[in-house]
């Protein structure tokens, strides 16, 4: 628990209305998305403004305690979970909207703001902001900024970091700093706009984001294209954009989860594919047109066994269905839903999926493979029981293979869902150790005393083994 | 308050009876959190959130805390609206979960005196006896026609009633009188070309307090080319039991309605509450774990169709001429008939069809009006402010015909149109009295 003299302080800055250490309202701030992950903070603050928010980093950096921003709790890798005990610190209550600049297409908001009313504020205005995480709903941008966030539109148009310019962020001694701005040009010095971009909240409390914007494209298509073999859905991926074609979305199913996602939303999926691409390219109508034609002869060249494209937005939906009850499908077969994040250039996604299904079968478990194939962000995910421990041992081992797999394929440990608690241990062995080294310097040059997000990121001792048992 | 000996009573049947599956079934996405509307009028606290209250009941199994009063008063919170249930993409039976949590915490707690005598009397005296709702009806029916009504409301006698019951007092329908109470139909023959043979649930609330409105039920459904059943051995269909804990009572009343309802030989067993279809389409859940009714049940549940959707299916709106004076019409969903029975787009298509006027979606219209069972009465605050932010989306479209399909959001919109003070120019209907009345035009 928090001393009295602190208890006190950080009431004086947001009164007790916004102070909370009763043990039900700690508990509902000690997990956030991450499996089979929980630890209670000691108390959970909820600041309204910029002021408020140094002047409770300055006590905590004084009096030592650990701070955990927080947003919507939607991450996936214990980002806001208070492993070291200390103060979850709420963001939500900073929701607003404070510009939208239409001559300098940009956005600038509270870091609490949902990401799909940014998105749709911005919509109505005839602008666009690409980032579409799949937890957008819900999710908020300062979430998405400290996890670099990424999302179906991520081949053609990047993740979070791509549109972010400017921040407002209090660092962990109190003061308040300023990075980037409105500007499309800018190399003085450092660029800390980046570097506070998928920082998990470990070097400062980001307080507002200016974000760049885009015209709304013109028009958009959809398709879907199913395969009877996965090489061929993945060489269609490469060689669509061998073709200089790049689609907002190549989004991809493996068979085990055509099969789960039919037999829950029987959308007449033949479950005998063994694989589905969702396509998607926007634009001006005529350039539209012309990629779709060319992928359809490109998906036919490949052997696709089926090609379908949408001619309405009603049908265009019903193809998004597929991938987007997915998780759904998922969700629904076991109690403990493990989604995990491998990523590998996209050339070898083949090599990977196989790998994955290999592992698998090993291990006996029951792993579906869906994800960004542009991209190569793949998300094998495991329907199984945290309670059956033998189970989930194996479910732990599996994993490591499928990264160590993804690291043999030149690829990396998260794509998208950040470090955190859970692939701190992986770290180093992806990084080396003095690229670690690197990161820690920069850490310990922000934050000496340690209390932002503590146990994040950096672990305390390196191992090649995902973290989902305690 | 609940003791330390009561809270550690409760724990064990937690641990005892709480389904674990569905609890670890939430992966704690948080998709759940922007549906739910006491989670956004708490000022977004977890806690008040669908996702708090099923880690907390997890905590409560788990032993992490006690079901202490911050436990107790965020589950009387929830308006059990399952607009959370709608929402999850890993399916949680959150109303279940409230259900059984509710019902462990209302069995194993002594509740002060008052309570504990509304309880008795709401849950035990009033509801599973037709007949004594007849007669409170009667009461309140003669109530309104003696002329008291005008006299209490004039020397004030009202203000001496809790604000939320005073406010409730004024926008009650004229109830049937007595003898209209006793002379009910039980067979009613399909006007024109027979489509179907259906069954009426003519529910408790509904048969006493709105009377007129289940007879236009059963006037379109013959319209329909419906015939119709009503046996009269059916009861009040226990949901409110059922959301407050009164698990016992609700099934005795469901067996009591599947008795009734079986071997009519009926294609669909039609409801015009949203509240009561609900809960009986899930008059199978009620007995999972009994072999002898659980068959039974569900035969029961599977019948159970929303007057709308017989209509719709029928193409009623499309065989029969639907015509109103120029109006603006709007909808607010009735939460269990959207979030449980899955009923939203009949209604609309519906209210579309009718000429002459013009139909106007609310912005969140399928957000919880905070009426919820007796919501309104007892946690009147807060579902009030719930009703502030549904007028503000009612007065955004114009209307001056808002449409429900459900008592309780009738009323509760009625009270909206009340108090602020737009009695004159707005009015809140049952769709089949609105449908009604466009056919006889
Ligand atoms: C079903 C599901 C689908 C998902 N889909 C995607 C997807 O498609 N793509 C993707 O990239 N992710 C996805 N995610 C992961 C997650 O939603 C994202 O990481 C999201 O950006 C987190 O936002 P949040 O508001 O919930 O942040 P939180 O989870 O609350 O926080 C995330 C991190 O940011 C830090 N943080 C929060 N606010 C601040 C602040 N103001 N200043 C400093 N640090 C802060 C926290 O300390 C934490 O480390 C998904 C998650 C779920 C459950
Ligand atoms: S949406 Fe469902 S799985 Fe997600 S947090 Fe809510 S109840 Fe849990
Ligand atoms: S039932 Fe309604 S009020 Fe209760 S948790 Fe779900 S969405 Fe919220």
């Amino acid at each position: 628990m928090l001393s009295n003299v602190v208890k006190d302080k950080i009431i004086a800055i947001v009164t007790k209305e916004n102070y909370e250490d009763s043990k039900t309202e700690r508990l509902v701030y000690s997990y956030d998305s991450t499996p089979n992950l929980q630890a209670m903070p000691d108390a959970v603050v909820s600041p309204r403004n910029t002021e408020e928010i140094s002047k409770i980093l300055k006590i905590c950096n004084e009096f030592n305690v650990p701070i955990v921003p927080r947003g919507s709790g939607t991450n996936l890798c214990g980002g806001t979970c208070p492993v070291e005990g200390g103060i979850v610190l709420l963001l939500k209550h900073m929701y607003k909207i404070l510009e939208i600049d239409e001559e300098n297409l940009t956005i600038t908001v509270q870091p609490g703001v949902i990401t799909l009313d940014l998105m749709k504020a911005v919509e109505a205005k005839g602008l666009f902001y690409p980032p579409d995480p799949g937890s957008m709903k819900i999710s908020t941008i300062a979430g998405n900024i400290s996890e670099n966030a990424g999302g179906l539109r991520g081949l053609k148009y990047g993740v979070t970091r791509d549109y972010v310019i400017g921040l407002e962020v209090v660092l962990p001694n109190g003061d308040i700093i300023r990075t980037g701005g409105k500007l499309a040009k800018d190399v003085a010095g450092y660029d800390l706009t980046r570097l506070m971009v998928g920082s998990e909240g470990t070097l400062g409390v980001i307080t507002e984001a200016t974000l760049k914007l885009l015209p709304m494209p013109e028009t958009k298509k959809t398709m879907l294209a199913l395969y009877s073999d996965l090489e061929s859905a993945a060489k269609t991926v490469s060689k669509i954009i061998a073709n200089k074609i790049i689609p907002i979305t190549l989004e991809f199913l493996d068979q085990p989860t055509i099969k789960v996602v039919e037999a829950h939303a029987k959308i007449g999926l033949p479950t005998d594919a063994k694989a589905v691409l969702l396509i998607e390219q926007d634009g001006p109508p005529e350039v539209v047109e012309r990629d779709i034609e060319k992928i359809i002869k490109i998906c036919k060249e490949q052997n696709a066994v089926s090609v379908q494209v949408a001619s309405t937005e009603a049908e265009a939906e019903s193809l998004r269905t597929a991938r987007r009850t997915a998780l759904s499908a998922l969700a629904r077969l076991k109690p403990t839903t493990i989604l995990e994040d491998a990523t590998v250039p996209r050339s070898e996604i083949a090599r990977m999926v196989n790998a994955i299904n290999d592992i698998a079968k090993k291990y006996k478990l029951e792993i579906c493979t869906f994800g960004h194939a542009g991209d190569g962000n793949l998300h094998p995910t495991c329907p199984t029981d945290a309670r059956n421990h033998e189970e989930m041992e194996r479910v732990e081992n599996a994993f490591a293979e499928i990264f160590d797999k993804a690291i043999e394929f030149g690829g990396t440990i998260t794509g998208e869902h950040g470090v955190g608690v859970m692939k701190a241990p992986y770290l180093e062995w992806k990084l080396g150790k003095e690229g670690v080294a690197a990161m820690k310097a920069i850490k310990q040059s922000f934050d000496p005393n340690n209390i932002m997000n503590p146990g994040k990121v950096f672990a305390k001792q390196t191992r090649k083994r995902v973290v989902i048992t305690k | 308050m609940t003791t330390v000996k009561e809270q550690k009573t409760i724990q064990d049947q937690f641990k005892a009876r709480m389904n674990e599956d569905e609890l670890l079934n939430c992966m704690r996405c948080g998709f759940c959190l922007p549906a739910c509307p006491t989670y956004i009028e708490s000022g977004f606290k977890e806690s008040h959130s669908p996702r708090g209250r099923i880690a907390m009941m997890k905590a409560v199994v788990d032993g992490l805390i006690e079901p202490d009063e911050d436990f107790e008063r965020s589950l009387d919170l929830c308006l059990s609206c399952r607009a959370c249930e709608a929402v999850c993409p890993s399916g949680v039976k959150y109303g279940e979960l409230l259900e059984e949590a509710r019902d462990i915490i209302s069995q194993n707690k002594k509740y002060s005196l008052p309570t504990r005598i509304v309880r008795k009397a709401v849950f035990e005296g009033l509801f599973p006896h037709p007949n004594r709702m007849k007669n409170l009806t009667g009461l309140i029916g003669f109530y309104q026609r003696s002329g008291i009504q005008t006299i209490a409301r004039k020397i004030g006698f009202l203000g001496l009633l809790p604000d939320s019951l005073t406010a409730m007092e004024k926008v009650l329908p004229k109830v049937a009188t007595l003898k209209q109470l006793k002379n009910r139909p039980d067979y009613l023959p399909a006007i024109g070309e027979q489509t179907k043979r259906v069954a009426f649930f003519s529910g408790c609330l509904m048969d006493s307090m709105f009377l007129e409105t289940n007879d236009a039920t059963m006037k379109l459904l013959q319209l329909a080319g419906c015939e119709i059943v009503i046996p009269q051995t059916q009861t009040c269909c226990g949901a409110l039991h059922g959301h407050y804990g009164e698990k016992t009572s609700s099934k005795d009343l469901a067996i009591r309605n599947i008795k009734a309802f079986e071997d009519l030989n009926v294609d669909f067993i039609i409801t015009n509450a949203g509240g009561c279809g609900a809960f009986l389409v899930e008059y199978g859940h009620l007995f999972q774990d009994d072999p002898e009714w659980n068959d039974r049940a569900h035969a029961f549940s599977n019948k159970i169709q929303d007057i709308s959707e017989i209509l719709v299916a029928v193409k009623f709106h499309e065989k029969v001429r639907l015509e109103l004076p120029f109006q603006i019409i709007t909808y607010q969903d009735s939460c269990h008939l959207k979030n449980v029975m899955k009923t939203a787009s009949a209604p609309r298509t519906l209210l579309k069809a009718i000429k002459g006027t013009e139909y106007r979606e609310m912005y969140d219209a399928d957000r919880c009006c905070g009426s919820a069972g007796i919501y309104n009465i007892i946690e009147s605050e807060n579902s009030m402010k719930m009703l502030d932010y549904k007028m503000v989306q009612t007065k955004n479209t114009q209307a001056s015909t808002v449409v429900t399909a459900n008592p309780g959001c009738l009323l509760q919109m009625k009270l909206g149109i009340e108090r602020e003070g737009l009695a004159s120019t707005m009015r809140g209907i049952h769709i089949v009295d609105l449908l009604l009345e466009a056919v006889k035009n």
